[in-house]
């Protein structure tokens, strides 16, 4: 007998056709899977009560794959086949991984996307990711007795489309129907149900285990916008383990230890800080391989002190951020905490201080993500009425756009735009005759396309020979909810088309997004000039070749002496071409052609005209 | 007759009620459709409407229309555990054939 659940008023389900539907926090330290039961939002545990997944994947010689505890405690006897905290390769290239030599791993350089070398042979990031989801994805049809229709995927506002595409394939690749991928913070924020709260600016402080982030968001008209990102890539709970596991070899006045010792020593240091949240003082003893006995009392202000200058730190970006977004700490209306890290109280009380309130702390910070990931699922996989339906929206950080003549960019859809999002723009060809058209589509700010991100190339083939000017190409730029781009291209009479779907090669970091606007801004001025410039050139040549073809097809209109002049200009404009003083003298020089070829234009206007008419009577017209 | 629930059902509803923040009971009932006739229907009731009818089991209001009851008058509502998954289960004494999983059931 099949278990049932409770439903909203008049969405009870056919049999066989719960649309069951779960939110997966895919973390860098921990996973969690969680969905809406009896309309309350809940995470699922494993068959030994475990909430959390640790995001660790092993691959033993014998090919079989160990996921989550059963791979953590192989992580220390066998690294290099136990990968721990892939989350950050995904989607990144060898020399996007900071500090990849101190990596336990072998690395293997691909096109695209770093690689994994394992006794189970190598292993891309989007692989050992669907190992994770994978299991979630078992757990979940375990626990809620039947195939999934879909899932919400959280990945970090700051992921760009290489990233969120390899999160996307990592979970088709686990099985998974992504309903859509969803930034972390705004997953917290749903969470707490602010999407339903007053129109305003959020922070959401998100100290993980090995990481944090700090996002603004704003909510208006239901909508969400990530304003600004910021954080730290190597601060989080391990530091304050860290710092009290030295303290306590201080205290103790230990001699090096061992990595047993090490590890035992480090694994009391969590124990005693998670015990420090809710006493003010803890006692640590641990007996050493060597004998020796370690035994020291620390108080809750102790650890304070020597964990200062660590919450000082998330400061920083938190900072940043706000400056970024433009906004000051008493205009952000509400503070949600994420992360088990802020569940110690001097995180609350530095966060409480610095944006002048009481953070909302009541949702377990480790699980805040994957309920507001299941809320979203709920609602997509449409388990809950129209009227409530809540449509999500983020931003694309940079603007998108094609390459055109001269190596200039063609902005279609400027950044800041709210997605999804189409746009269409018509483009037309060069040349007469031209059957074919390359498209480049680019990623950023500046005018040229040398000194923008290139995301894709394709061609456009059977366009119908015709004068240049003539073809219309209609050239569309489409981002989806998840924020990737597709670009299509349609010749109008015949309706040939092409497309591609963008699966950048390469990941931008946050400060990358951050210098390439700067530049933007910067170069704003030279940018003019080298497009006004570049347009010129554009144009120089488009006239050459012009005035040839019209010599070509009606020399014979002109005199030795008229044609000899047309080509003395013509010959001027090309010596001038490749390095012109500046716009305007190739434009003078443009001009010059223009004017020395009005008759020659004028005669041949006539010829065609009557070309046109002869033979016809005055009735046909 | 009546539907009735059991402590742990009924303990579930309210806990689940709570969390939900509004409603005033449970709705249970049937509807015609499925791989073998009927199906239950099982949500939170926001409303009594002028022909339901109401019972009360262990603190916890349960609503039924009148068409439905003759399928499932005597049926006792039990909150159970399979393995990792957990829910409601109808111990309905009117049904004569369920489908495999028993999502659905002839009288």
């Amino acid at each position: 007998m099949a278990l049932l659940q409770i439903a909203e008023p008049g969405q009870s389900t056919a049999p066989h056709q719960h649309r069951l539907a779960v939110g997966i926090d895919l973390g860098t330290t921990n996973s969690l899977v969680a969905t809406v039961r009896n309309g309350v939002a809940v995470v699922l545990n494993d068959a030994d009560g475990h909430a959390l997944l640790p995001s660790v994947v092993r691959y033993a010689p014998d090919g079989s794959v160990a996921v989550g505890y059963a791979a953590q405690a192989e992580a220390a006897r066998d690294p290099k086949n136990t990968i721990v905290s892939v989350k950050r390769f995904m989607g990144r290239g060898l020399k996007d991984i900071a500090h990849a030599e101190s990596a336990p791993y072998d690395f293997v350089d691909a096109p695209g996307m770093v690689r994994l070398r394992t006794v189970a042979g190598v292993k891309s990031p989007v692989e050992v990711s669907a190992e994770i989801l994978r299991t979630l994805r078992l757990r979940a049809e375990a626990a809620l007795g039947g195939p999934l229709v879909g899932a919400v995927v959280t990945v970090p506002a700051y992921f760009d489309d290489a990233q969120r595409q390899a999160t996307k394939d990592a979970a088709q690749l686990a099985g998974l129907n992504v309903l859509r991928l969803l930034n972390e913070p705004t997953a917290a924020a749903i969470a707490y149900g602010l999407d339903n709260a007053a129109e305003g600016v959020y922070a959401v402080y998100d100290l993980g285990g090995g990481t944090f982030d700090l996002s603004i968001l704003r909510l208006s008209k239901g909508v969400f916008e990530v304003l600004a990102t910021s954080g730290d890539a190597a601060l989080g709970g391990d530091d304050f383990d860290q710092r009290l596991f030295c303290w306590i070899v201080e205290q103790a006045r230990l001699a090096p230890l061992s990595p047993e010792d090490a590890r035992l020593l480090l694994a009391k240091a969590r124990e005693a800080k998670e015990q420090l949240t809710t006493h003010a003082e803890t006692r640590v003893t641990a007996t050493l391989t060597s004998g020796e006995v370690v035994d020291v009392v620390v108080t809750q202000q102790q650890f304070w002190d020597m964990t200062r200058h660590l919450v000082q730190k998330t400061l920083a970006p938190t900072r940043k951020a706000l400056r970024d977004a433009g906004l000051a700490p008493e205009e952000v209306k509400g503070v949600v905490m994420v992360g088990g890290a802020t569940r110690m109280p001097n995180v609350q009380q530095a966060v409480a201080e610095f944006f002048k309130q009481t953070p909302l702390n009541n949702l377990d910070p480790d699980k805040v993500v994957a309920l507001g990931a299941a809320m979203q699922a709920n609602v997509l996989a449409g388990n809950r009425t129209a009227d409530d339906d809540w449509l999500l929206l983020d931003v694309i950080p940079l603007s998108l756009g094609l390459e055109t003549m001269g190596g200039l960019v063609e902005k279609i859809i400027p950044r800041n735009s709210t997605i999804p999002i189409a746009k269409a723009q018509d483009f037309t060809t060069f040349k007469d005759g031209q059957t074919a058209m390359s498209l480049h589509v680019v990623q950023g700010e500046r005018e040229l396309v040398s000194d923008c991100r290139s995301l894709a190339r394709f061609e456009l083939r059977g366009i119908p020979p015709m004068a240049a000017g003539a073809a219309r190409i209609r050239v569309t730029f489409q981002v989806d909810a998840d924020g990737l781009l597709s670009v299509s291209a349609r010749e109008s009479t015949t309706g040939v088309q092409a497309s591609v779907t963008v699966k950048p090669s390469y990941g931008l970091a946050d400060e990358d997004i951050t210098r390439m606007l700067k530049e933007s801004f910067e170069h704003a001025r030279e940018d003019m000039h080298a497009r006004a410039l570049r347009e010129q050139q554009v144009e120089a040549a488009r006239v050459i070749e012009a005035v040839e073809s019209a010599l070509a097809q009606d020399g014979d209109l002109l005199n030795e002496q008229e044609t000899a002049t047309i080509r003395a200009l013509i010959e001027e404009l090309r010596a001038a071409l490749p390095e012109p003083a500046d716009h305007r003298a190739l434009k003078r020089l443009i001009d010059k052609v223009a004017k020395g070829t009005e008759e020659f234009a004028a005669r041949r206007m006539d010829r065609s005209i009557k070309r046109a008419l002869a033979g016809k009577k005055i009735e046909q017209l | 007759m009546a539907i009735t629930l059991t402590d742990k059902a009924a303990a579930h509803v309210q806990s689940f009620l709570a969390k939900r923040g509004k409603g005033i009971g449970l709705r249970v009932g049937v509807r015609t459709s499925g791989c073998s006739g009927m199906a239950y229907k099982l949500e939170f009731a926001d409303e009594i409407l002028p022909d339901d009818i109401t019972f009360e089991s262990h603190g916890v209001k349960v609503v039924v229309d009148p068409k439905s009851l003759p399928y499932i008058d005597g049926t006792e509502l039990d909150y159970t555990r399979e393995g990792l998954n957990e829910g409601f289960k109808f111990n309905n004494p009117n049904v004569k054939s369920s489908c495999g999983c028993g999502e659905s059931f002839n009288v």
